[in-house]
Parts: C-alpha cells; structure tokens; sequence
C-alpha cells in the first residue's frame, strides 16, 4: 500500500511534519534543488537581457489583465475562423461535463492526456474514469504519478519527490505482463520501459488532452512547451485535440509570445530553450496528412476573474515556471504534497486560498519564511511574499487564524527581528515538544496552541527546527 | 456555454471597474497592436554577419545534444545520410515527406538507401525531413505543417535527420513570425498568409528528467537529431 498524503491544504501543518520525517523525499528533494537552481542561475549568466525581459514579460501580462475581456473575445473569433471550437467554463464541474460530452459525440473509449495543470484543477482523470474512459497520462513524470495514484508534487516535475527505486517498484507492480527478472534500477532502463509501455497507447486513444502554456490572440493558437515530445503525439495522433486552458494564459501577438518564452524554459529548468514549443492552430488542414480533425479549446475561469481588480491580481500573471518553489526553503524541506493541492510553494500559497477559498487554504501563507528568494527569482516578478501577507491578514481579519498562530505572529514578528534569539527558542521549544511526544509520538492538546489541537492532532516535531534542517541540507 | 461566455466576461469587466463597453479609442489602440505587433527585446546575441549565425546556430544546436554536419551540395545529402545510418548502427530505410528542398536530392545515387515517402507508422525507425527556418539564437528548427510536412514526421521516429540550407538560418523566433505573415518560407500554399496548423520548434533531442532529475535523451520523441546544413540548393 502506498503512503497517500491527505490531499487537503487545511492540513498543512500535519503534512508538513509528515513530509519532513520521509527519509526518500528529503533524497529526492535534496537531488533535484542544486539541479534547478543551478541550472537556472547559469541559463541566466548567458544572457545580459535576462532582466529587462523579465521587466518586458510582467508588463506584458499586465495589460493583458486589464484588457482580458478584448483579448479573449479577439481570441475566440481567431479560432473560431481557424475551424476550432471554444468552451467557456466557469468551474471544474463545467471543464469535465465539455470534456465528457466532446469525448462522448466521438464514442471515445481512451483519452491521451499531456501534462496538464488545468487538468490537475479540474480532477480530468477521475471525472473520466467515472465515465468509463480511460485516460493516460503520457508525460512520464505524470505517468509515475498516475500509477501510485498521486498527485504531482511539482509544477513541472510532478514526481521530483519519487526516487528511481520507488519509481521501480511501481513499475514493477503495474507493468506485470514484463518479465519480473528483468533489470530495472537505472534512470534510463526505467526510461525505456515507460518509453515502450506508453508508445502503445498513442495509437489507442480516440481524444488527446494537452494544457497551454500560451494562449496568442493575434492568431487563434495555443502553445504547448515540452521536453519529452509526448504533448505532441498526444495532441497528433488522435481524431480530436482539446486544450485545457484558464482564462489568463493569453498573450496579444507571436512575438509577446516569445518574449515569455524567453523567459520561461530558462526560469524553469535553466534550459535556453525547451525541446518542443509547439503553436497550434485549428484542425488539420485539406490537404494536411496528419493532425486531429477536431481542434477544441476550454476555457476555465474557476475563481479567477474574482483576483482581477484585486491585490492579488498580480498573481494571474503567473507563467507555471516552478522557480518560485525551485528556491523556498519551506518547499524544498517538505515537498509538494504538503500543500494539499494541484499547486505547491509560494505560487501555490498564493493562489491556492485565491482558488479554494481561505477557509479551505488560508493556512497555507504562514508556509513561509519571508526570505523573499522567490520573487527574487520570478521571471514576471510577482510580489508573492506581499501577497501571503495579504493573505495573512485575511485570515487573521476572518478570525480563520487558530488561536496559538495569532498569538504567535506577535511574538513572531518580535523574534525575527532578533534572529539568534529566535534561533534559540524555536531551538528549545522544538526540543521540549519532541521530548513530550516521544512518550506518545502525538499530542492531542498543547497547552499554547488549544486552537489547532482542539481539531486535529499536533504530531511531535522531529527534533530539529526548520532551520537547521535547511542548513543541514544547503551543506550537503 | 454561451451563457457562461457572459457570465465570465461580465465578471471581468465587473472585477476590472468598467459597466460599460471599452471606449472606441482604447479598442482601436488594442486592434492596431494586434494587426501590426511589434518586436520586444531580442537578445544581442544574433547581431552577427550571416557566417558567423550559421556558426551560432551550429553551436547552440551541439549544446543541446543534436549533431550537426555541413555539406556543399544537395547532391551530398543521399551519401552523408547514408554513412550517418551507418555510424549509428541504423537500418538504411528512411521515412519522409515530398518538399521542395527534399525533391530536389538526387536520392537515386544512393540505391542503397530505401525511402517511403508517406506519413511515418509506429515501427519506422528513421524519419528524414527539411526546416523551413533554423534559429540561431538557441539553435532551434522550425517546421511548419502541411501536405509536404506531416508532424508526426518530427515526433514518432527514434532518430530524425534534418536538412537545413544555410540560407534559412535566421537569427530569433520574431523572424519566423515574419516570415509566416510575408509568405516568404513556405511556397505557393501559404497564399492566405496564414498560420500553418503546427508550427514545430524543436531544440535537441526529446530528453526527460523526471526521474531523479537525471537528464535522459530519448523521452516519447526522437532519441537522436542529425541536422545536415546545407550550403547551396545547386546539385552540382
Ligand atoms: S509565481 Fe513566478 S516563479 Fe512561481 S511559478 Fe509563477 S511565474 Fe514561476
């Protein structure tokens, strides 16, 4: 049986502390944060404009929420004139019941999915397999994920919290038709066996799935940006192409578009540039040989047109580059899990209370340590420590904020300003709670913290505060 | 659907202050930058002379992973394929597609090299095609879709040789926009200078790293990318 997170951003905390004791994730985790982080930084060295077009990228998305109601009707004339088909959703409910229906008036028995955010959102998968239609995540990151039955842990790396053994024991119990003798602990015989698994079902599906990275209203095209090449053959092969996009993802023209580019492989996994871009326009052609005779867009607001106007406007301009999270401590010690949702670290923070509600996620801004690294990094320079205090404050205006966290803000702000203090007492207090949990592992009521006890339980810390944890894992 | 079409641009124009429509100024504004979109930043990098772009695109593309010869003539092509296959230990049959470029090559100088010309199946191992554009700032192809480039060309075969001719090799992806909208890369079907439905940009080899961010060449696409950059279109 594997070990599934609750899947609930109300329980930050109890994740948190769960994440922080699995010895694999913090392997995983440690592998992956040198990886990105370096690769970044030396994508950025090599090239000067890096932070003018960061500058240009933010002032793009900017006018283009102050004119998203122009840009999207622009937008749906374009791709109406190019032979495609747009859907307009305004919750989850609204994404699957199109989905359903388009998969439905082609009698589809299998659905190809590329790596799809939105889809994530709008739980895609389950509403299919409820319908009985089988849907196939091809990007192998995702696929590992939808055998343990898992949600991604990473925007763009949905299982960096896997290791190759654990991806090869899933393997092992899924793929039962190969031989059991067969060797498989490498990264690419694992590779291979994935590459051979899903090269199959490209041919099977009757519907291909993909996100947009961008939407261009000049033209009526989505983009989709990729390594592997499996949104490609998902969006190919079958009679009928469907692009799951929220409501923000345009962009005005094709060169808007590559500026954003620019920006994005680079911020995300420190390439100059992605292996595929592809820009999409209506179904095929005429005379084309290839390419889906349906072309279908959705669009999905689910919330967001409700951040519009507002301060947490800014963070629609969001291009899912997983910087943000690349960099934050708090991610980078407990995982994507954690956070309880399809989106992690501090765009997650963010914009999860944003999506969900604050008395689903309001929690979630306290996962910070306001070190600012993340907006530090964001290739369209959102204020994402700005907005968790807003949603700080929200939380601590609704009375949402459990008893010992209001308390404890106050003496919070006082002990920041004084660092090894507060080194030292959160040093101390972390000791006493493990030493009074190891005779039970668990508390069921703190004496300073009745608000978040007198619901859940307050599992005893592992003996080190966050912060030697972090030094601990930067030294290694 | 119609109906949640209002709801949600009623609740932009709400959530952005404004009751009524935008005024007639502001949206002529907005069509202008959308019929005549301007160029943002372009990296310094490809201010160069056209030989030494040639040279950018060749080293951008070797830095991810894709190999790249040069030869003189289209009349080359058939010979440097044919000792490419066998370098690599690949059989010497070859999937592509009818285009101006490729129609050219005197392939019959090469009886050994067997050539299908239709769209690629599952077990084809080698797919050969041409790039309307080679970008040298990250050393990427472009390719544009049609009845002479299916994409499934680009994508189902493990190994994917590209010929490019030196005189397509452009400097930034702005370049290819333009040449789509001035019918100046695609022949006579582009006559309604429109988007082609896919235009491909392929940077490398498909690579993964979704396990234990460990890069890996070969994902779903191509595992290898053998780009043959030609000098002249002449045969001879
Ligand atoms: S908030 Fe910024 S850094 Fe984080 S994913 Fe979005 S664009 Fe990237």
């Amino acid at each position: 049986m594997l070990l599934m997170v609750e899947t609930l951003p109300k329980q930050f905390k109890k994740n948190a502390s769960r994440q922080l004791a699995d010895e694999d994730l913090r392997k995983a985790l440690t592998k992956s944060k040198g990886h990105f982080t370096g690769g970044r930084q030396k994508a950025i060295d090599n090239l000067p404009e890096f932070d003018s077009l960061r500058d240009k990228a933010r002032d793009i998305k900017d006018h283009v929420l102050e004119n998203l109601d122009f840009y999207l009707e622009e937008y749906e004339q374009k791709v109406i004139s190019t032979g495609g088909k747009v859907h307009w959703a305004s919750t989850k409910e609204d994404v699957q019941n199109t989905v359903l229906e388009i998969c439905r008036s082609v009698n589809a028995t299998s659905v190809n999915k590329g790596k799809s955010m939105i889809g994530e959102e709008c739980d895609i998968n389950e509403a299919l397999e409820n319908s009985g239609i089988r849907a196939v995540e091809t990007d192998l990151g995702e696929y590992i994920i939808q055998i343990r039955d898992e949600r991604p842990s990473h925007i763009i790396a949905p299982a960096v919290h896997l290791t190759k053994s654990q991806v090869e024991k899933s393997f092992r119990e899924t793929h039962t038709h190969l031989d059991p003798q067969r060797i498989l602990e490498e990264p690419p015989t694992l590779l291979e066996e994935a590459r051979t698994v899903l090269r199959g079902k490209y041919f099977e599906a009757q519907v291909g799935i993909t996100g947009a990275n961008f939407l261009v209203a000049e033209t009526g095209s989505s983009i989709i940006v990729t390594n592997e090449g499996n949104g490609d053959l998902s969006q190919l092969l079958p009679k009928v192409h469907i692009v799951l996009a929220s409501i923000e993802k345009i962009v005005p023209s094709l060169e808007d578009a590559s500026t954003l580019l620019r920006v994005l492989a680079r911020s995300a996994t420190g390439q100059e540039f992605s292996v595929y871009t592809t820009v999409s326009t209506g179904p095929r052609r005429k005379a084309d040989l290839d390419g889906p005779e349906e072309y279908h867009v959705i669009l999905l607001d689910n919330g967001r047109t409700n951040m519009l106007g507002t301060e947490f406007q800014d963070m629609l301009r969001c291009i899912r580059c997983g910087a943000c999270m690349n960099h934050c401590p708090v991610y980078q010690s407990v995982g994507g899990h954690a956070y309880g949702w399809v989106y992690p670290g501090p765009m997650g923070a963010v914009l999860t209370p944003s999506l969900l509600g604050v008395d689903e996620a309001g929690h979630l801004p306290n996962a910070s340590t306001f070190c600012g690294r993340c907006e530090e990094v964001c290739p369209v320079r959102i204020p994402l420590p700005k907005l968790m205090r807003h949603w700080r404050q929200r939380e601590f205006e609704s009375h949402l904020t459990p008893k010992f966290a209001r308390y404890g803000i106050k003496l919070w702000a006082y002990l920041v300003k004084r660092p090894s203090l507060y080194k030292w007492v959160m040093g101390v207090q972390v000791k006493i709670l493990f030493l009074l949990g190891k005779r039970q592992g668990r508390f069921s009521s703190l004496p300073f913290a009745g608000g978040w006890t007198k619901y859940r339980e307050f599992p005893a810390p592992e003996g080190k505060t966050f912060q030697q944890l972090w030094s601990e894992s930067s030294n290694e | 659907m119609n109906e949640q079409r209002q709801i949600i641009l009623n609740n932009i124009r709400r959530s952005l202050g404004r009751s009524g429509p935008m005024d007639k100024e502001k949206i002529s504004a907005l069509k202008d930058r959308l019929t005549s979109p301007k160029r943002n930043l372009i990296p310094e990098r490809t201010s160069l002379t056209s030989s030494s772009l040639i040279t950018l695109f060749k080293d951008m593309a070797e830095g991810v992973f894709a190999s790249v010869e040069e030869v003189d003539r289209l009349s080359d092509i058939p010979r440097a394929i044919t000792s490419y296959l066998k370098k690599e230990n690949l059989p010497s049959q070859v999937v592509m597609s009818s285009d101006e470029v490729l129609d050219s090559v005197p392939w019959e100088e090469q009886p050994l090299l067997g050539i299908s010309k239709r769209i690629p199946e599952k077990d084809d191992m080698v797919s050969v095609t041409s790039a309307a554009v080679g970008v040298a700032e990250t050393g990427t192809l472009a390719m544009f879709s049609g009845p002479d480039h299916p994409s499934t060309l680009n994508f189902l075969p493990e190994t994917h040789v590209v010929v490019l001719p030196k005189d397509r090799v452009a400097k930034s992806y702005e370049d290819v926009w333009d040449m789509i909208r001035n019918n100046t890369a695609m022949g006579d079907r582009n006559e309604k200078k429109e988007m082609p439905r896919t235009v491909n940009f392929i940077t490398g080899p498909s690579r993964s790293g979704d396990i234990e961010q460990t890069l890996l060449l070969g994902a779903h696409g191509p595992r290898r990318l053998h780009i043959i950059l030609v000098d002249s279109k002449e045969t001879n």
